[in-house]
């Protein structure tokens, strides 16, 4: 019998595993397929449990050119912005992202306003343009969103794609177009563990199937609310392993749209002649922003620089050595 | 909160016709109500209606009628060994036992925490001794001490001891629950992990008026005094919802307005 006790925490639960992506065999067209979740501790800490599937970086890809992104950010992608099947096709191939998320932006009524069957061209157009396993995520306008989501979906059916994002308010249309299609969903709760635990029980008691649900508790930048972020999926992530399987699911980031709103990352240095060099500084705060969600449980982190999603990788890589 | 449902018991009349005729479709029904009602471990007891000589056979007869249909943990309950014995070896072939009971007198301590240990088993070791049911705090936690240290000498982790504190009838002595409840304390403090605390609890409420309602207001308050495994009637919805809140307002779970719900399909 040893003296002292031992320290290590024993769980109960996991995380469900998610699959993203079909390859032919299953009925797709994609060339790669990732899975997430699967851990049975907190993350890395192996001695407990395991965390048995890497993190994975997706890069974001507009359906319309952003105009407003900042100068660093917008030369690194260069003119690929404007078609977003060579962004796609370039994140995949240049910037070795492990799944591309594809925003349709332009669908929002207040920026172009495009149409249901134009997101569906473009959602064709993406998965022509790359194999890798594809998120497809609406402009966050209900009404909207429940236009072109179900159009997008049916476009992509068979693709096991991850749509979102799925709200209390507004879920039920999004969960039967995945349902029907194929595809896993996103549910997005702002920042509220209750709402993302109630939004889980709604989706279920539809029928929709545990292992197709990630959740998006919405992701705070260093210096604008990282640390709430990270104790809300710290907490969501320590009552999936006690048993909580309505908290059970993987966890996305939208790292980059939030890490490149901060004024830290975006201000030039003829703004801020105190704060370093502005190529560098953005990535940084990207970057920053990523590998303190990772500890945190994150599963898909979804990225805007090419350079802090190659760093990212790196600090992945390292943390699963 | 381990709830170990407690129907499954030859006290019971269906249970008790079920076990003398061997007809296993009343128990196991009673078995997958259970489980379906949150149930965490199912209690096996073949009651007195079966002979003594008999009860070794009923209780392989009971638990293999139960194992057929979960593989949850099943509580074996039963003073004798062999008896005991018997259960684990048909419970243990697929999934975990737990051993209900051991009293505190030092024989049947090592006994029983020697089975334990052969059989990986969880063990509720009771407040009572040579002398009887402890009555005081000091009584319960000094036999609740002597059976988490029999648990560490058999090598039996101390998080597999359940301490059962003894609740008594509350109209024999209304005194004893504020008892129970600073020995579910005590308990708590007695190891590091420390054990579990369960109680028998439809026993409080024996021959009271207003059972239900005795049963789920004691469960509440001993839950905050740290409880953490019952032994009760799952079917009896009020008293899971209470005990579900209990656990909520204790932020031992995640809030949501749907959670008695995901309480009930999250299992």
């Amino acid at each position: 019998m040893a003296l002292l006790a031992e320290a290590k925490e024993r769980w109960t639960g996991s995380i469900n595993v998610v699959t993203i992506g079909a390859g032919p065999s299953e009925g797709g067209t994609r060339t790669s397929v990732v899975r997430v979740g699967g851990e049975s501790s907190l993350p890395f800490i192996r001695f407990e449990g395991e965390t048995p599937l890497r993190p994975v970086v997706a890069m974001e890809v507009w359906d319309t050119a952003p105009t407003e992104w900042p100068a660093v950010l917008a030369e690194a992608l260069g003119e690929v912005v404007k078609s977003p099947a060579d962004w796609a096709r370039k994140a995949a191939e240049e910037w070795g992202a492990d799944l591309i998320c594809l925003k349709l932006m332009g669908t929002h009524p207040d920026l172009g306003d495009a149409s249901p069957a134009a997101a569906a061209k473009v959602v064709e157009s993406v998965l022509k343009a790359t194999g890798l396993p594809l998120i497809i995520w609406g402009s966050d306008h209900d009404a909207k969103d429940n236009e072109v989501l179900p159009r997008c979906s049916q476009a992509a059916a068979g693709e096991k794609c991850l749509l979102g994002a799925a709200k209390v308010e507004n879920y039920k249309t999004l969960v039967a177009s995945c349902m029907a299609d194929g595809h896993s969903l996103i549910g997005f709760s702002p920042i509220d563990i209750n709402i993302a635990k109630q939004l889980n029980i709604l989706i279920s008691e539809m029928g929709f199937p545990f292992d197709r649900v990630v959740m998006y508790q919405t992701t705070g930048a260093l210096g604008y609310g990282l640390e709430y972020t990270y104790s809300i999926q710290e907490r969501g992530r320590l009552a999936a392993l006690s048993g909580d399987k309505m908290m059970a699911m993987p966890v996305i980031c939208m790292v980059g749209q939030e890490a490149w709103r901060a004024k830290e990352a975006k201000a030039t240095a003829a703004e801020q002649p105190d704060w370093g060099d502005e190529t560098t500084r953005g990535i940084y705060w990207e970057y920053a922003t990523a590998v303190s969600l990772l500890q945190a449980g994150s599963d898909i982190l979804v990225m805007r620089h090419p350079l802090a999603a190659s760093a990212l990788k790196k600090s992945i890589d390292k943390l699963m050595s | 909160m381990l709830v170990i449902g407690e129907r499954i018991n030859g006290m019971f009349r269906d249970i008790g016709d079920a076990i003398l005729a061997k007809d296993v479709r009343p128990v196991q029904a009673m078995a997958e109500k259970q489980l379906k009602a949150g149930a965490d471990a199912l209690d096996i007891n073949v009651g007195t209606r079966v002979p003594k000589a008999e009860r070794v056979e009923a209780m392989q007869w009971l638990t293999k009628a139960v194992r057929e249909v979960t593989d949850k943990p099943l509580s074996i309950d039963s003073p004798s060994l062999e008896v005991v014995r018997t259960g684990l070896e048909v419970a243990c072939k697929r999934g975990k036992a737990i051993i209900n009971s051991t009293t505190g007198q030092p024989d049947k301590l090592e006994a029983f925490m020697a089975l334990a240990a052969e059989y990986g088993a969880g063990i509720v070791g009771l407040a009572i001794d040579e002398n009887g049911v402890a009555a005081t705090v000091d009584g319960k936690v000094e036999i609740g001490m002597r059976t988490v240290a029999a648990a560490m000498e058999a090598g039996v982790p101390t998080d597999e001891v359940y301490l059962d504190p003894i609740v008594l009838p509350v109209n024999v002595d209304q005194a004893a629950p504020g008892v129970v409840l600073e020995s579910i304390r005590q308990f708590k403090l007695l190891s590091e992990p420390p054990p579990h605390v369960v109680v028998g609890l439809s026993n409080l409420s024996q021959g009271a008026s207003e059972r239900p309602l005795i049963n789920r207001t004691f469960l509440v308050m001993a839950i905050a005094a740290g409880l953490d495994a019952s032994i009760h009637d799952p079917l009896d919805e009020e008293l899971m919802n209470a005990m579900i809140t209990a656990e909520l307002l204790l932020n031992k779970t995640i809030y949501s307005n749907s959670y008695l719900k995901a309480y009930r399909q999250s299992k």
